[in-house]
């Protein structure tokens, strides 16, 4: 380290070597001017204020907003998390606790062999970031533009797979349930899959 | 009939319904007076401001006062706890009985009996009030000295300088006042402004004086130096928390209103209409003069919180610099002034002699302020280039640089 640091040798120059030249200062402006001040914060009661009467009125968020995650499904009701932790790897705040699972023939949650059993994000730790929704390989993961996430107990803020999965629309049905008759984990990727197919609930 | 005669023939349960009904006006105006402030200022900062207790958020500040009663009452273990305990109840008590001598209103009935709304009218009225609020300050250091705590201590020490500083300039300005009305009488003033004009027009340096030095000692921006809340955390009453804290502020705001009151009694006619619209004072029975009273003193309290919005807070030596440097000597000159002025008008000396001084007053000033900006020029000259600073620059300690690329 102390090869880094070397000693200024004495010929160079130091502060008291610089010629001084003294700064000018500007003297006390003139009475208009000073008194500009005031018309300007007496014409502000005037102006339109800017304040949004937030429980009442919520303005939209930017589109693009980072806020609550949401766990995506496939348009059959599948869903997208395959369990693989990439996220948690991801997140700069340890916020993220993944836990994978086997599919089996009468358990098929997502399309492929494994799915996530156990999925929590600990918004006390979130950041925020969003780099757990860029390490997703399967897009499972997004974020939503809500942002109202306070609460009066931390447990509340642990947020289960439940809190998380993206609701079940029109033409899905709740896993578990096999995949679409004739298609693979890849079909499901391309998405190939568009709706779920009668068979599927079927065979509960 | 004089409000002096009439104050006189008070029957004692009005003497005490009146010290009620003062005592009321002083609270209930603390409380719209907080809430008028923060609608204001917000307006000013394109902000809305409280509106949600109560209509147009009227009733926030008597919602912070039941929070601030429910909240713990600490006394610090380091703290003088008798002087703690008194500070507060000295602050707020002194800034009530200023109001004693205010006249609020002309003649008027109340409950059947012919009064003034004034409690007592004094023949040194102003002089009490100005012993009173130099009391009031007694409540602010010693606060900031029994907290045991070091932010307090300076708060309290920078209130006391400031406020010996600032009540000698107000002290001063009300010299000419007195003498110009003769009184020192809070209703003898505002019946010698009723029957000539009113004394800002008159006086107006002291009213300037006065309106400056009134900002100073009330503690209020840009002369909040005793709880600069970005230097001194909150100042005197940093360690002061419930009740006690609620005291503090009952206090600040019972003092600008006095200070008000003050001002609009001294120089603006006090309870009297503006010229030209004296038919008014006789509407209601005369209970229409409180009106242009209170007009005038919110008219003050909206400068006081104009000038918050605006100026940002002063350093603390430009502060003193000025309150000794400018007031006082230009109040002291002023009053030298006006009182010459008097007695050559009492002597009975001519016209031509009373202009001509003043145009001798007037050629002095101008002379001396043309000096002194040429002695600025002189000083403000920029040295020549190059040439050794005339103070000592220390020399530096060996300076080591840090090879940032320099790898091996």
């Amino acid at each position: 380290m102390s090869d880094f640091i070397e000693k200024k040798s004495s010929g160079q120059a130091d502060i008291n070597s610089v010629p001084f030249v003294e700064v000018e200062q500007p003297g006390p402006a003139p009475l208009g001017r000073q008194a500009k001040g005031f018309w300007v914060t007496f014409s502000s009661m005037f102006k339109k204020n800017l304040t949004v009467q937030y429980p009442d009125v919520k303005a939209p968020t930017a589109p693009r907003f980072h806020g609550r995650h949401q766990l995506n499904r496939h348009p059959d009701g599948l869903e997208k998390c395959i369990g693989c932790e990439l996220c948690a790897w991801a997140c700069p705040a340890d916020a993220i606790y993944v836990e994978g699972g086997d599919n089996t023939e009468g358990n098929q949650i997502s399309p492929g062999e494994r799915h996530g059993a156990v999925y929590q994000i600990n918004y006390l730790r979130c950041i925020f970031c969003g780099l757990c929704v860029e390490a997703c390989p399967t897009r499972a993961l997004t974020m939503t533009n809500e942002y109202e996430l306070a609460d009066d107990k931390r447990e509340k803020l642990i947020f289960e797979k439940e809190d998380l999965l993206a609701p079940l629309r029109q033409g899905m049905l709740a896993p578990p349930h096999p995949m679409y008759p004739g298609m693979t984990d890849t079909n499901y990727y391309n998405g190939d899959v568009k709706e779920a197919h009668p068979s599927q609930g079927e065979t509960k | 009939m004089t409000n002096i005669e009439l104050i006189a023939n008070d029957p004692g349960w009005l003497i005490g319904l009146k010290a009620v009904i003062v005592f009321a006006i002083c609270v209930v105006s603390t409380l719209l007076a907080v809430w008028t402030e923060r609608r204001v200022l917000a307006k000013m900062q394109l902000r809305t401001g409280p509106n949600r207790v109560g209509k147009f958020g009227l009733l926030q500040s008597l919602a912070d006062g039941v929070k601030l009663a429910l909240k713990e009452d600490i006394i610090p273990t380091a703290a003088d706890k008798v002087i703690f305990i008194v500070a507060p109840i000295i602050a707020t008590s002194m800034c009530f009985m200023a109001f004693a001598v205010i006249p609020m209103t002309g003649e008027v009935n109340l409950f059947g009996q012919m009064t003034a709304l004034q409690l007592t009218d004094l023949p040194v009225g102003v002089l009490y009030i100005l012993a009173v609020t130099a009391i009031g300050v007694y409540g602010i250091v010693l606060a900031g000295w029994s907290s045991g705590s070091t932010y307090p201590l300076l708060g309290g020490l920078r209130a006391s300088a400031q406020v010996i500083s600032y009540e000698i300039a107000m002290g001063l300005s009300l010299v000419a006042v007195f003498i110009y009305a003769g009184s020192m009488s809070t209703w003898e003033i505002v019946d010698s402004q009723h029957q000539n004009i009113w004394n800002a027009v008159v006086l107006f340096p002291s009213f300037v004086i006065f309106v400056i030095s009134m900002v100073g000692e009330t503690n209020r921006a840009p002369f909040d130096l005793a709880e600069a809340e970005g230097e001194l955390v909150g100042g005197f009453h940093t360690e002061y928390s419930s009740l006690k804290f609620a005291l503090f502020f009952l206090a600040e705001y019972v003092n600008i209103v006095a200070v008000s009151a003050l001002a609009t009694t001294l120089f603006l006619g006090g309870y009297h209409a503006p010229p030209g619209l004296g038919f008014t004072e006789g509407w209601l029975g005369g209970w229409f003069t409180l009106f242009w009273f209170f007009i005038k003193v919110i008219g003050f309290f909206f400068i006081f919180i104009w000038l918050r919005g605006t100026l940002p807070r002063l350093r603390y030596d430009q502060f003193m610099k000025f309150g000794w440097k400018v007031l006082i000597p230009a109040s002291i000159f002023w009053i030298l002034t006006v009182a010459t002025l008097r007695i050559l008008q009492q002597e009975g000396a001519s016209q031509t002699a009373l202009f001509s001084f003043a145009a001798g007053v007037v050629i002095i000033v101008m002379a001396i302020s043309s000096l002194a900006d040429r002695s600025r020029q002189r000083l403000r000259a920029p040295k020549p280039e190059g040439e050794a600073p005339d103070f000592p620059i220390p020399k530096l300690p060996e300076v080591q640089s840090i090879n940032v690329t320099g790898g091996k």
